[in-house]
């Protein structure tokens, strides 16, 4: 076989069924005691100090990294229970969700230990909004392009440049940049850029919102005017961030918020067709219901290679890729069958206002965190075409 | 996997190299290679793998079953290998043995119905019944006043019209006018035609499955061979696009219908969560089959399009199976009502069950 794919058939330990009991319980209570409103995944303020303070003393953050550290030392299973549950409650996880799924596990791989010691137990508490220093005015897709500039000088650098479409900045405590150090060689176009930790709320930082067409300013623009980092905030090796961008891609492109982003136009479709649908509705929301089981399975599947220790680049690319066109159809298909609801179906107000955010919502699902484009190169390369 | 699995699939796959290669078979006008490929799928006690030993068969279990006839998908194998599995699983359920050769399964499809009259015969007809003209026997499952039975019927005492399915494989109608069963008994508790489509359907998955690792196999190879506008078609991004779609349509199917193996193989009854699975493999298997295979023929172009050509084997017959056990509307329909029937706080429950 050319493609040696595996979606092994992984099922969620008997302690995953607690966890998700204690999940379900901490949530309901939040909800009661107002929250969030899991009906409005529109709501203009997403970010929740408290209610991530609240998660933190759980345990549920960075629950898979070592107990010196802050973490439980629990597995990528029962963090992904954790997770789903949030992102299908509509939970506002704005301010810790980076820093437990990809900020934290860079720094437990490249930071030097006191960075570590300072730092991951207060993710673990809530109490850290990470952000991604990636994309840049002309460098987007194509990562290695990046210009903004780490100058060396006394006991560290001097960053000059800007990011952009960076989630949360205005919020963010930190970020994990790429900067260049070097330029790129003949050889290697890939080669000089490196990996850094940026404190945000220091000066030489301006932080622009930008707004977005959900009507939400999510992402900024973010300027660097000889902003200072000091050396031990270097993460990795200098002019080698290349080398450890796609290990962590699996984690990022992987999980259940692949998937469930418009989830909530389904649930509120199923309410607003009521107990006995017309065969059209019942049709259509069999197939919805078939293809995000699907996707669960393959995607719990690749959450059980991360905890076997394996790094299934192109299985969780795949499951991405899939994810996110699906997510990103789901509210047309959602509204397709809404057209047929009864006009007095009680639910029918929240039904419409969820459609307009999610079609609103649906164009980046497909752009954010890895294009379907730059996917399918990834799973072309795997496949040997490349 | 577990050890012995490994050797009932490494044994299935060595027989389906050596006596079902595809080339082989589609240059071979005269059919002589059905018969060899049958003695040796008998000979390893493959027809009757999910039969117990004291019923006639081979004992195997449930998993290594699901992972031979995977197999027999990645072979798009054209003998009634997935019908007699089926055939003599049925049978098992009711505590009734399995005779040696061919069987299938009547009916194969949720619509049909066949009855068992108050004397004790069989009546009715079936559709779309997969390889019925080849088989020695037939395991019926029959609706009776006292409830279902299950029931092994000889296959010369029914009236069998001959088709074929969209891959060119025996699809017959079968009907039954008061046909006395070789043996009848009554099926276990909770075992009804859905529980049997169910089954059908994830054998099917499977398949289905199979045939698309096998297209992936044989588009990616060809696209790395075939040159035009002075390069390997491969280095085009739109067909390296394409073939990563399949790979995705490929995985999907591969996952859909293994979970669900896995998910009846491990199960004490077909439950809700059972039923999603093995519902959700067949519409998403179904799905696949299309969309997948529409990618490896336009991989291909005229040539794929071609009787000479392998891909049909596998193309045409994972659409095929689409049909059999249940189409992917009926299930979709089927799965819709239950969910909405669940009522909307209980769909998330349900899809995390597991």
């Amino acid at each position: 076989m050319t493609a040696a794919l595996r979606f092994d058939p992984i099922r969620l330990p008997a302690e995953c069924e607690q966890l998700r009991k204690e999940v379900r319980a901490f949530l309901a209570e939040e909800i009661a005691a107002g929250t969030f409103d899991p009906n409005k995944p529109n709501r203009e303020d997403t970010d929740a100090p408290e209610f991530s303070r609240r998660v933190g003393a759980k345990g549920w953050l960075g629950m898979t990294w070592p107990k010196k550290y802050g973490g439980q030392e629990r597995s990528f299973l029962e963090r992904y229970v954790v997770t789903e549950e949030m992102r299908v409650a509509n939970a506002p996880t704005r301010r810790f969700f980076v820093a437990d799924r990809q900020s934290g596990p860079v720094l437990l791989k490249y930071a030097p230990e006191h960075i570590k010691m300072d730092i991951l137990p207060r993710i673990c508490r809530g109490e850290l909004c990470f952000a991604i220093g990636m994309s840049e005015p002309n460098s987007g897709s194509d990562l290695f392009a990046a210009k903004t500039r780490a100058t060396k000088t006394d006991g560290g650098y001097l960053i000059n440049g800007s990011k952009i479409w960076t989630s949360s900045a205005y919020i963010a405590d930190y970020m994990i940049a790429i900067f260049r150090t070097s330029p790129p060689t003949k050889e290697n176009r890939r080669h000089g850029l490196t990996q850094f930790l940026v404190k945000m709320k220091q000066p030489g930082i301006e932080v622009n919102p930008i707004g977005q067409i959900t009507g939400q300013y999510e992402f900024n623009e973010v300027v660097f005017t000889d902003y200072f980092v000091p050396d031990d905030h270097v993460l990795g090796e200098i002019d080698g961030a290349w080398k450890q961008a796609t290990s962590e891609l699996a984690y990022e492109r992987s999980g259940p918020e692949r998937f469930l982003e418009t989830y909530y136009v389904l649930t509120e479709l199923v309410r607003a067709v009521g107990d006995k649908p017309d065969t059209r509705s019942a049709e259509g929301i069999g197939r919805l219901v078939a293809q995000l089981h699907t996707m669960r399975r393959m995607s719990v599947s690749v959450a059980g290679m991360l905890q076997a220790g394996k790094e299934p680049v192109v299985e969780a690319s795949i499951v991405k890729d899939i994810g996110t066109v699906w997510e990103q159809q789901l509210p047309h298909r959602v509204r397709d069958l809404a057209a047929f609801v009864e006009e007095t179906a009680s639910n029918r107000e929240t039904l419409e206002k969820q459609l307009e955010f999610a079609l609103r919502t649906a164009p980046k699902l497909t752009i954010q965190g890895g294009t379907t484009e730059v996917l399918r190169g990834i799973i072309a390369r795997g496949l040997g075409l490349r | 996997m577990a050890e012995s699995e490994n050797i009932v699939v490494e044994t299935a796959e060595k027989i389906f190299a050596d006596l079902a290669d595809a080339q082989t078979i589609n240059s071979d006008k005269t059919g002589s290679w059905k018969a060899p490929l049958w003695q040796a799928l008998s000979e390893a006690g493959l027809p009757l793998a999910w039969v117990p030993d004291d019923l006639g068969g081979s004992g195997a279990s449930l998993a290594e079953g699901f992972g031979v006839l995977n197999a027999a998908g990645r072979f798009a194998i054209a003998v009634p290998l997935a019908e007699t599995m089926l055939a003599g699983w049925l049978l098992a359920q009711a505590k009734i043995a399995s005779p040696d050769g061919e069987m299938t399964v009547v009916p194969a499809s949720p619509k049909d119905r066949i009855t068992l009259n108050a004397d004790g015969t069989l009546s009715g007809r079936a559709r779309g019944v997969p390889f019925a003209k080849s088989a020695r026997h037939f395991a019926v499952l029959a609706h009776g006043n006292g409830g279902i039975s299950i029931a092994l019927v000889e296959a010369g005492k029914g009236r069998i019209e001959a088709g074929l399915n969209v891959g060119y494989d025996e699809s017959d109608t079968v009907t039954l006018d008061k046909i006395e069963p070789v043996a009848i008994k009554p099926a276990p508790k909770g075992f009804d035609q859905t529980t049997l489509m169910l089954m059908g359907g994830v054998v099917r998955s499977l398949q289905i499955a199979g045939a698309l690792e096998s297209m992936l196999d044989i588009s990616v190879r060809y696209s790395n061979e075939r040159v035009a506008f002075e390069k390997k078609i491969s280095k085009f991004q739109a067909v390296q696009h394409n073939l990563a779609r399949l790979a995705g349509e490929s995985a999907a199917a591969l996952a859909a219908a293994t979970s669900a193996a896995d998910a009846v193989a491990n199960a004490t009854s077909f439950d809700d969560a059972v039923y999603l699975e093995a519902a959700s493999a067949k519409i998403r298997c179904a799905e696949a089959a299309e969309k997948g295979g529409a990618i490896a023929h336009q991989v291909h172009g005229a040539i794929g399009f071609t009787m000479e050509h392998i891909l049909h084997r596998y193309s045409l017959r994972a659409l095929a199976w689409r049909d059999d056990f249940g189409s992917e509307s009926h299930w979709a329909v089927e799965l819709g009502k239950r969910v909405a029937a669940r009522g909307a706080d209980e769909l998330w429950p349900l899809v995390a069950s597991r």
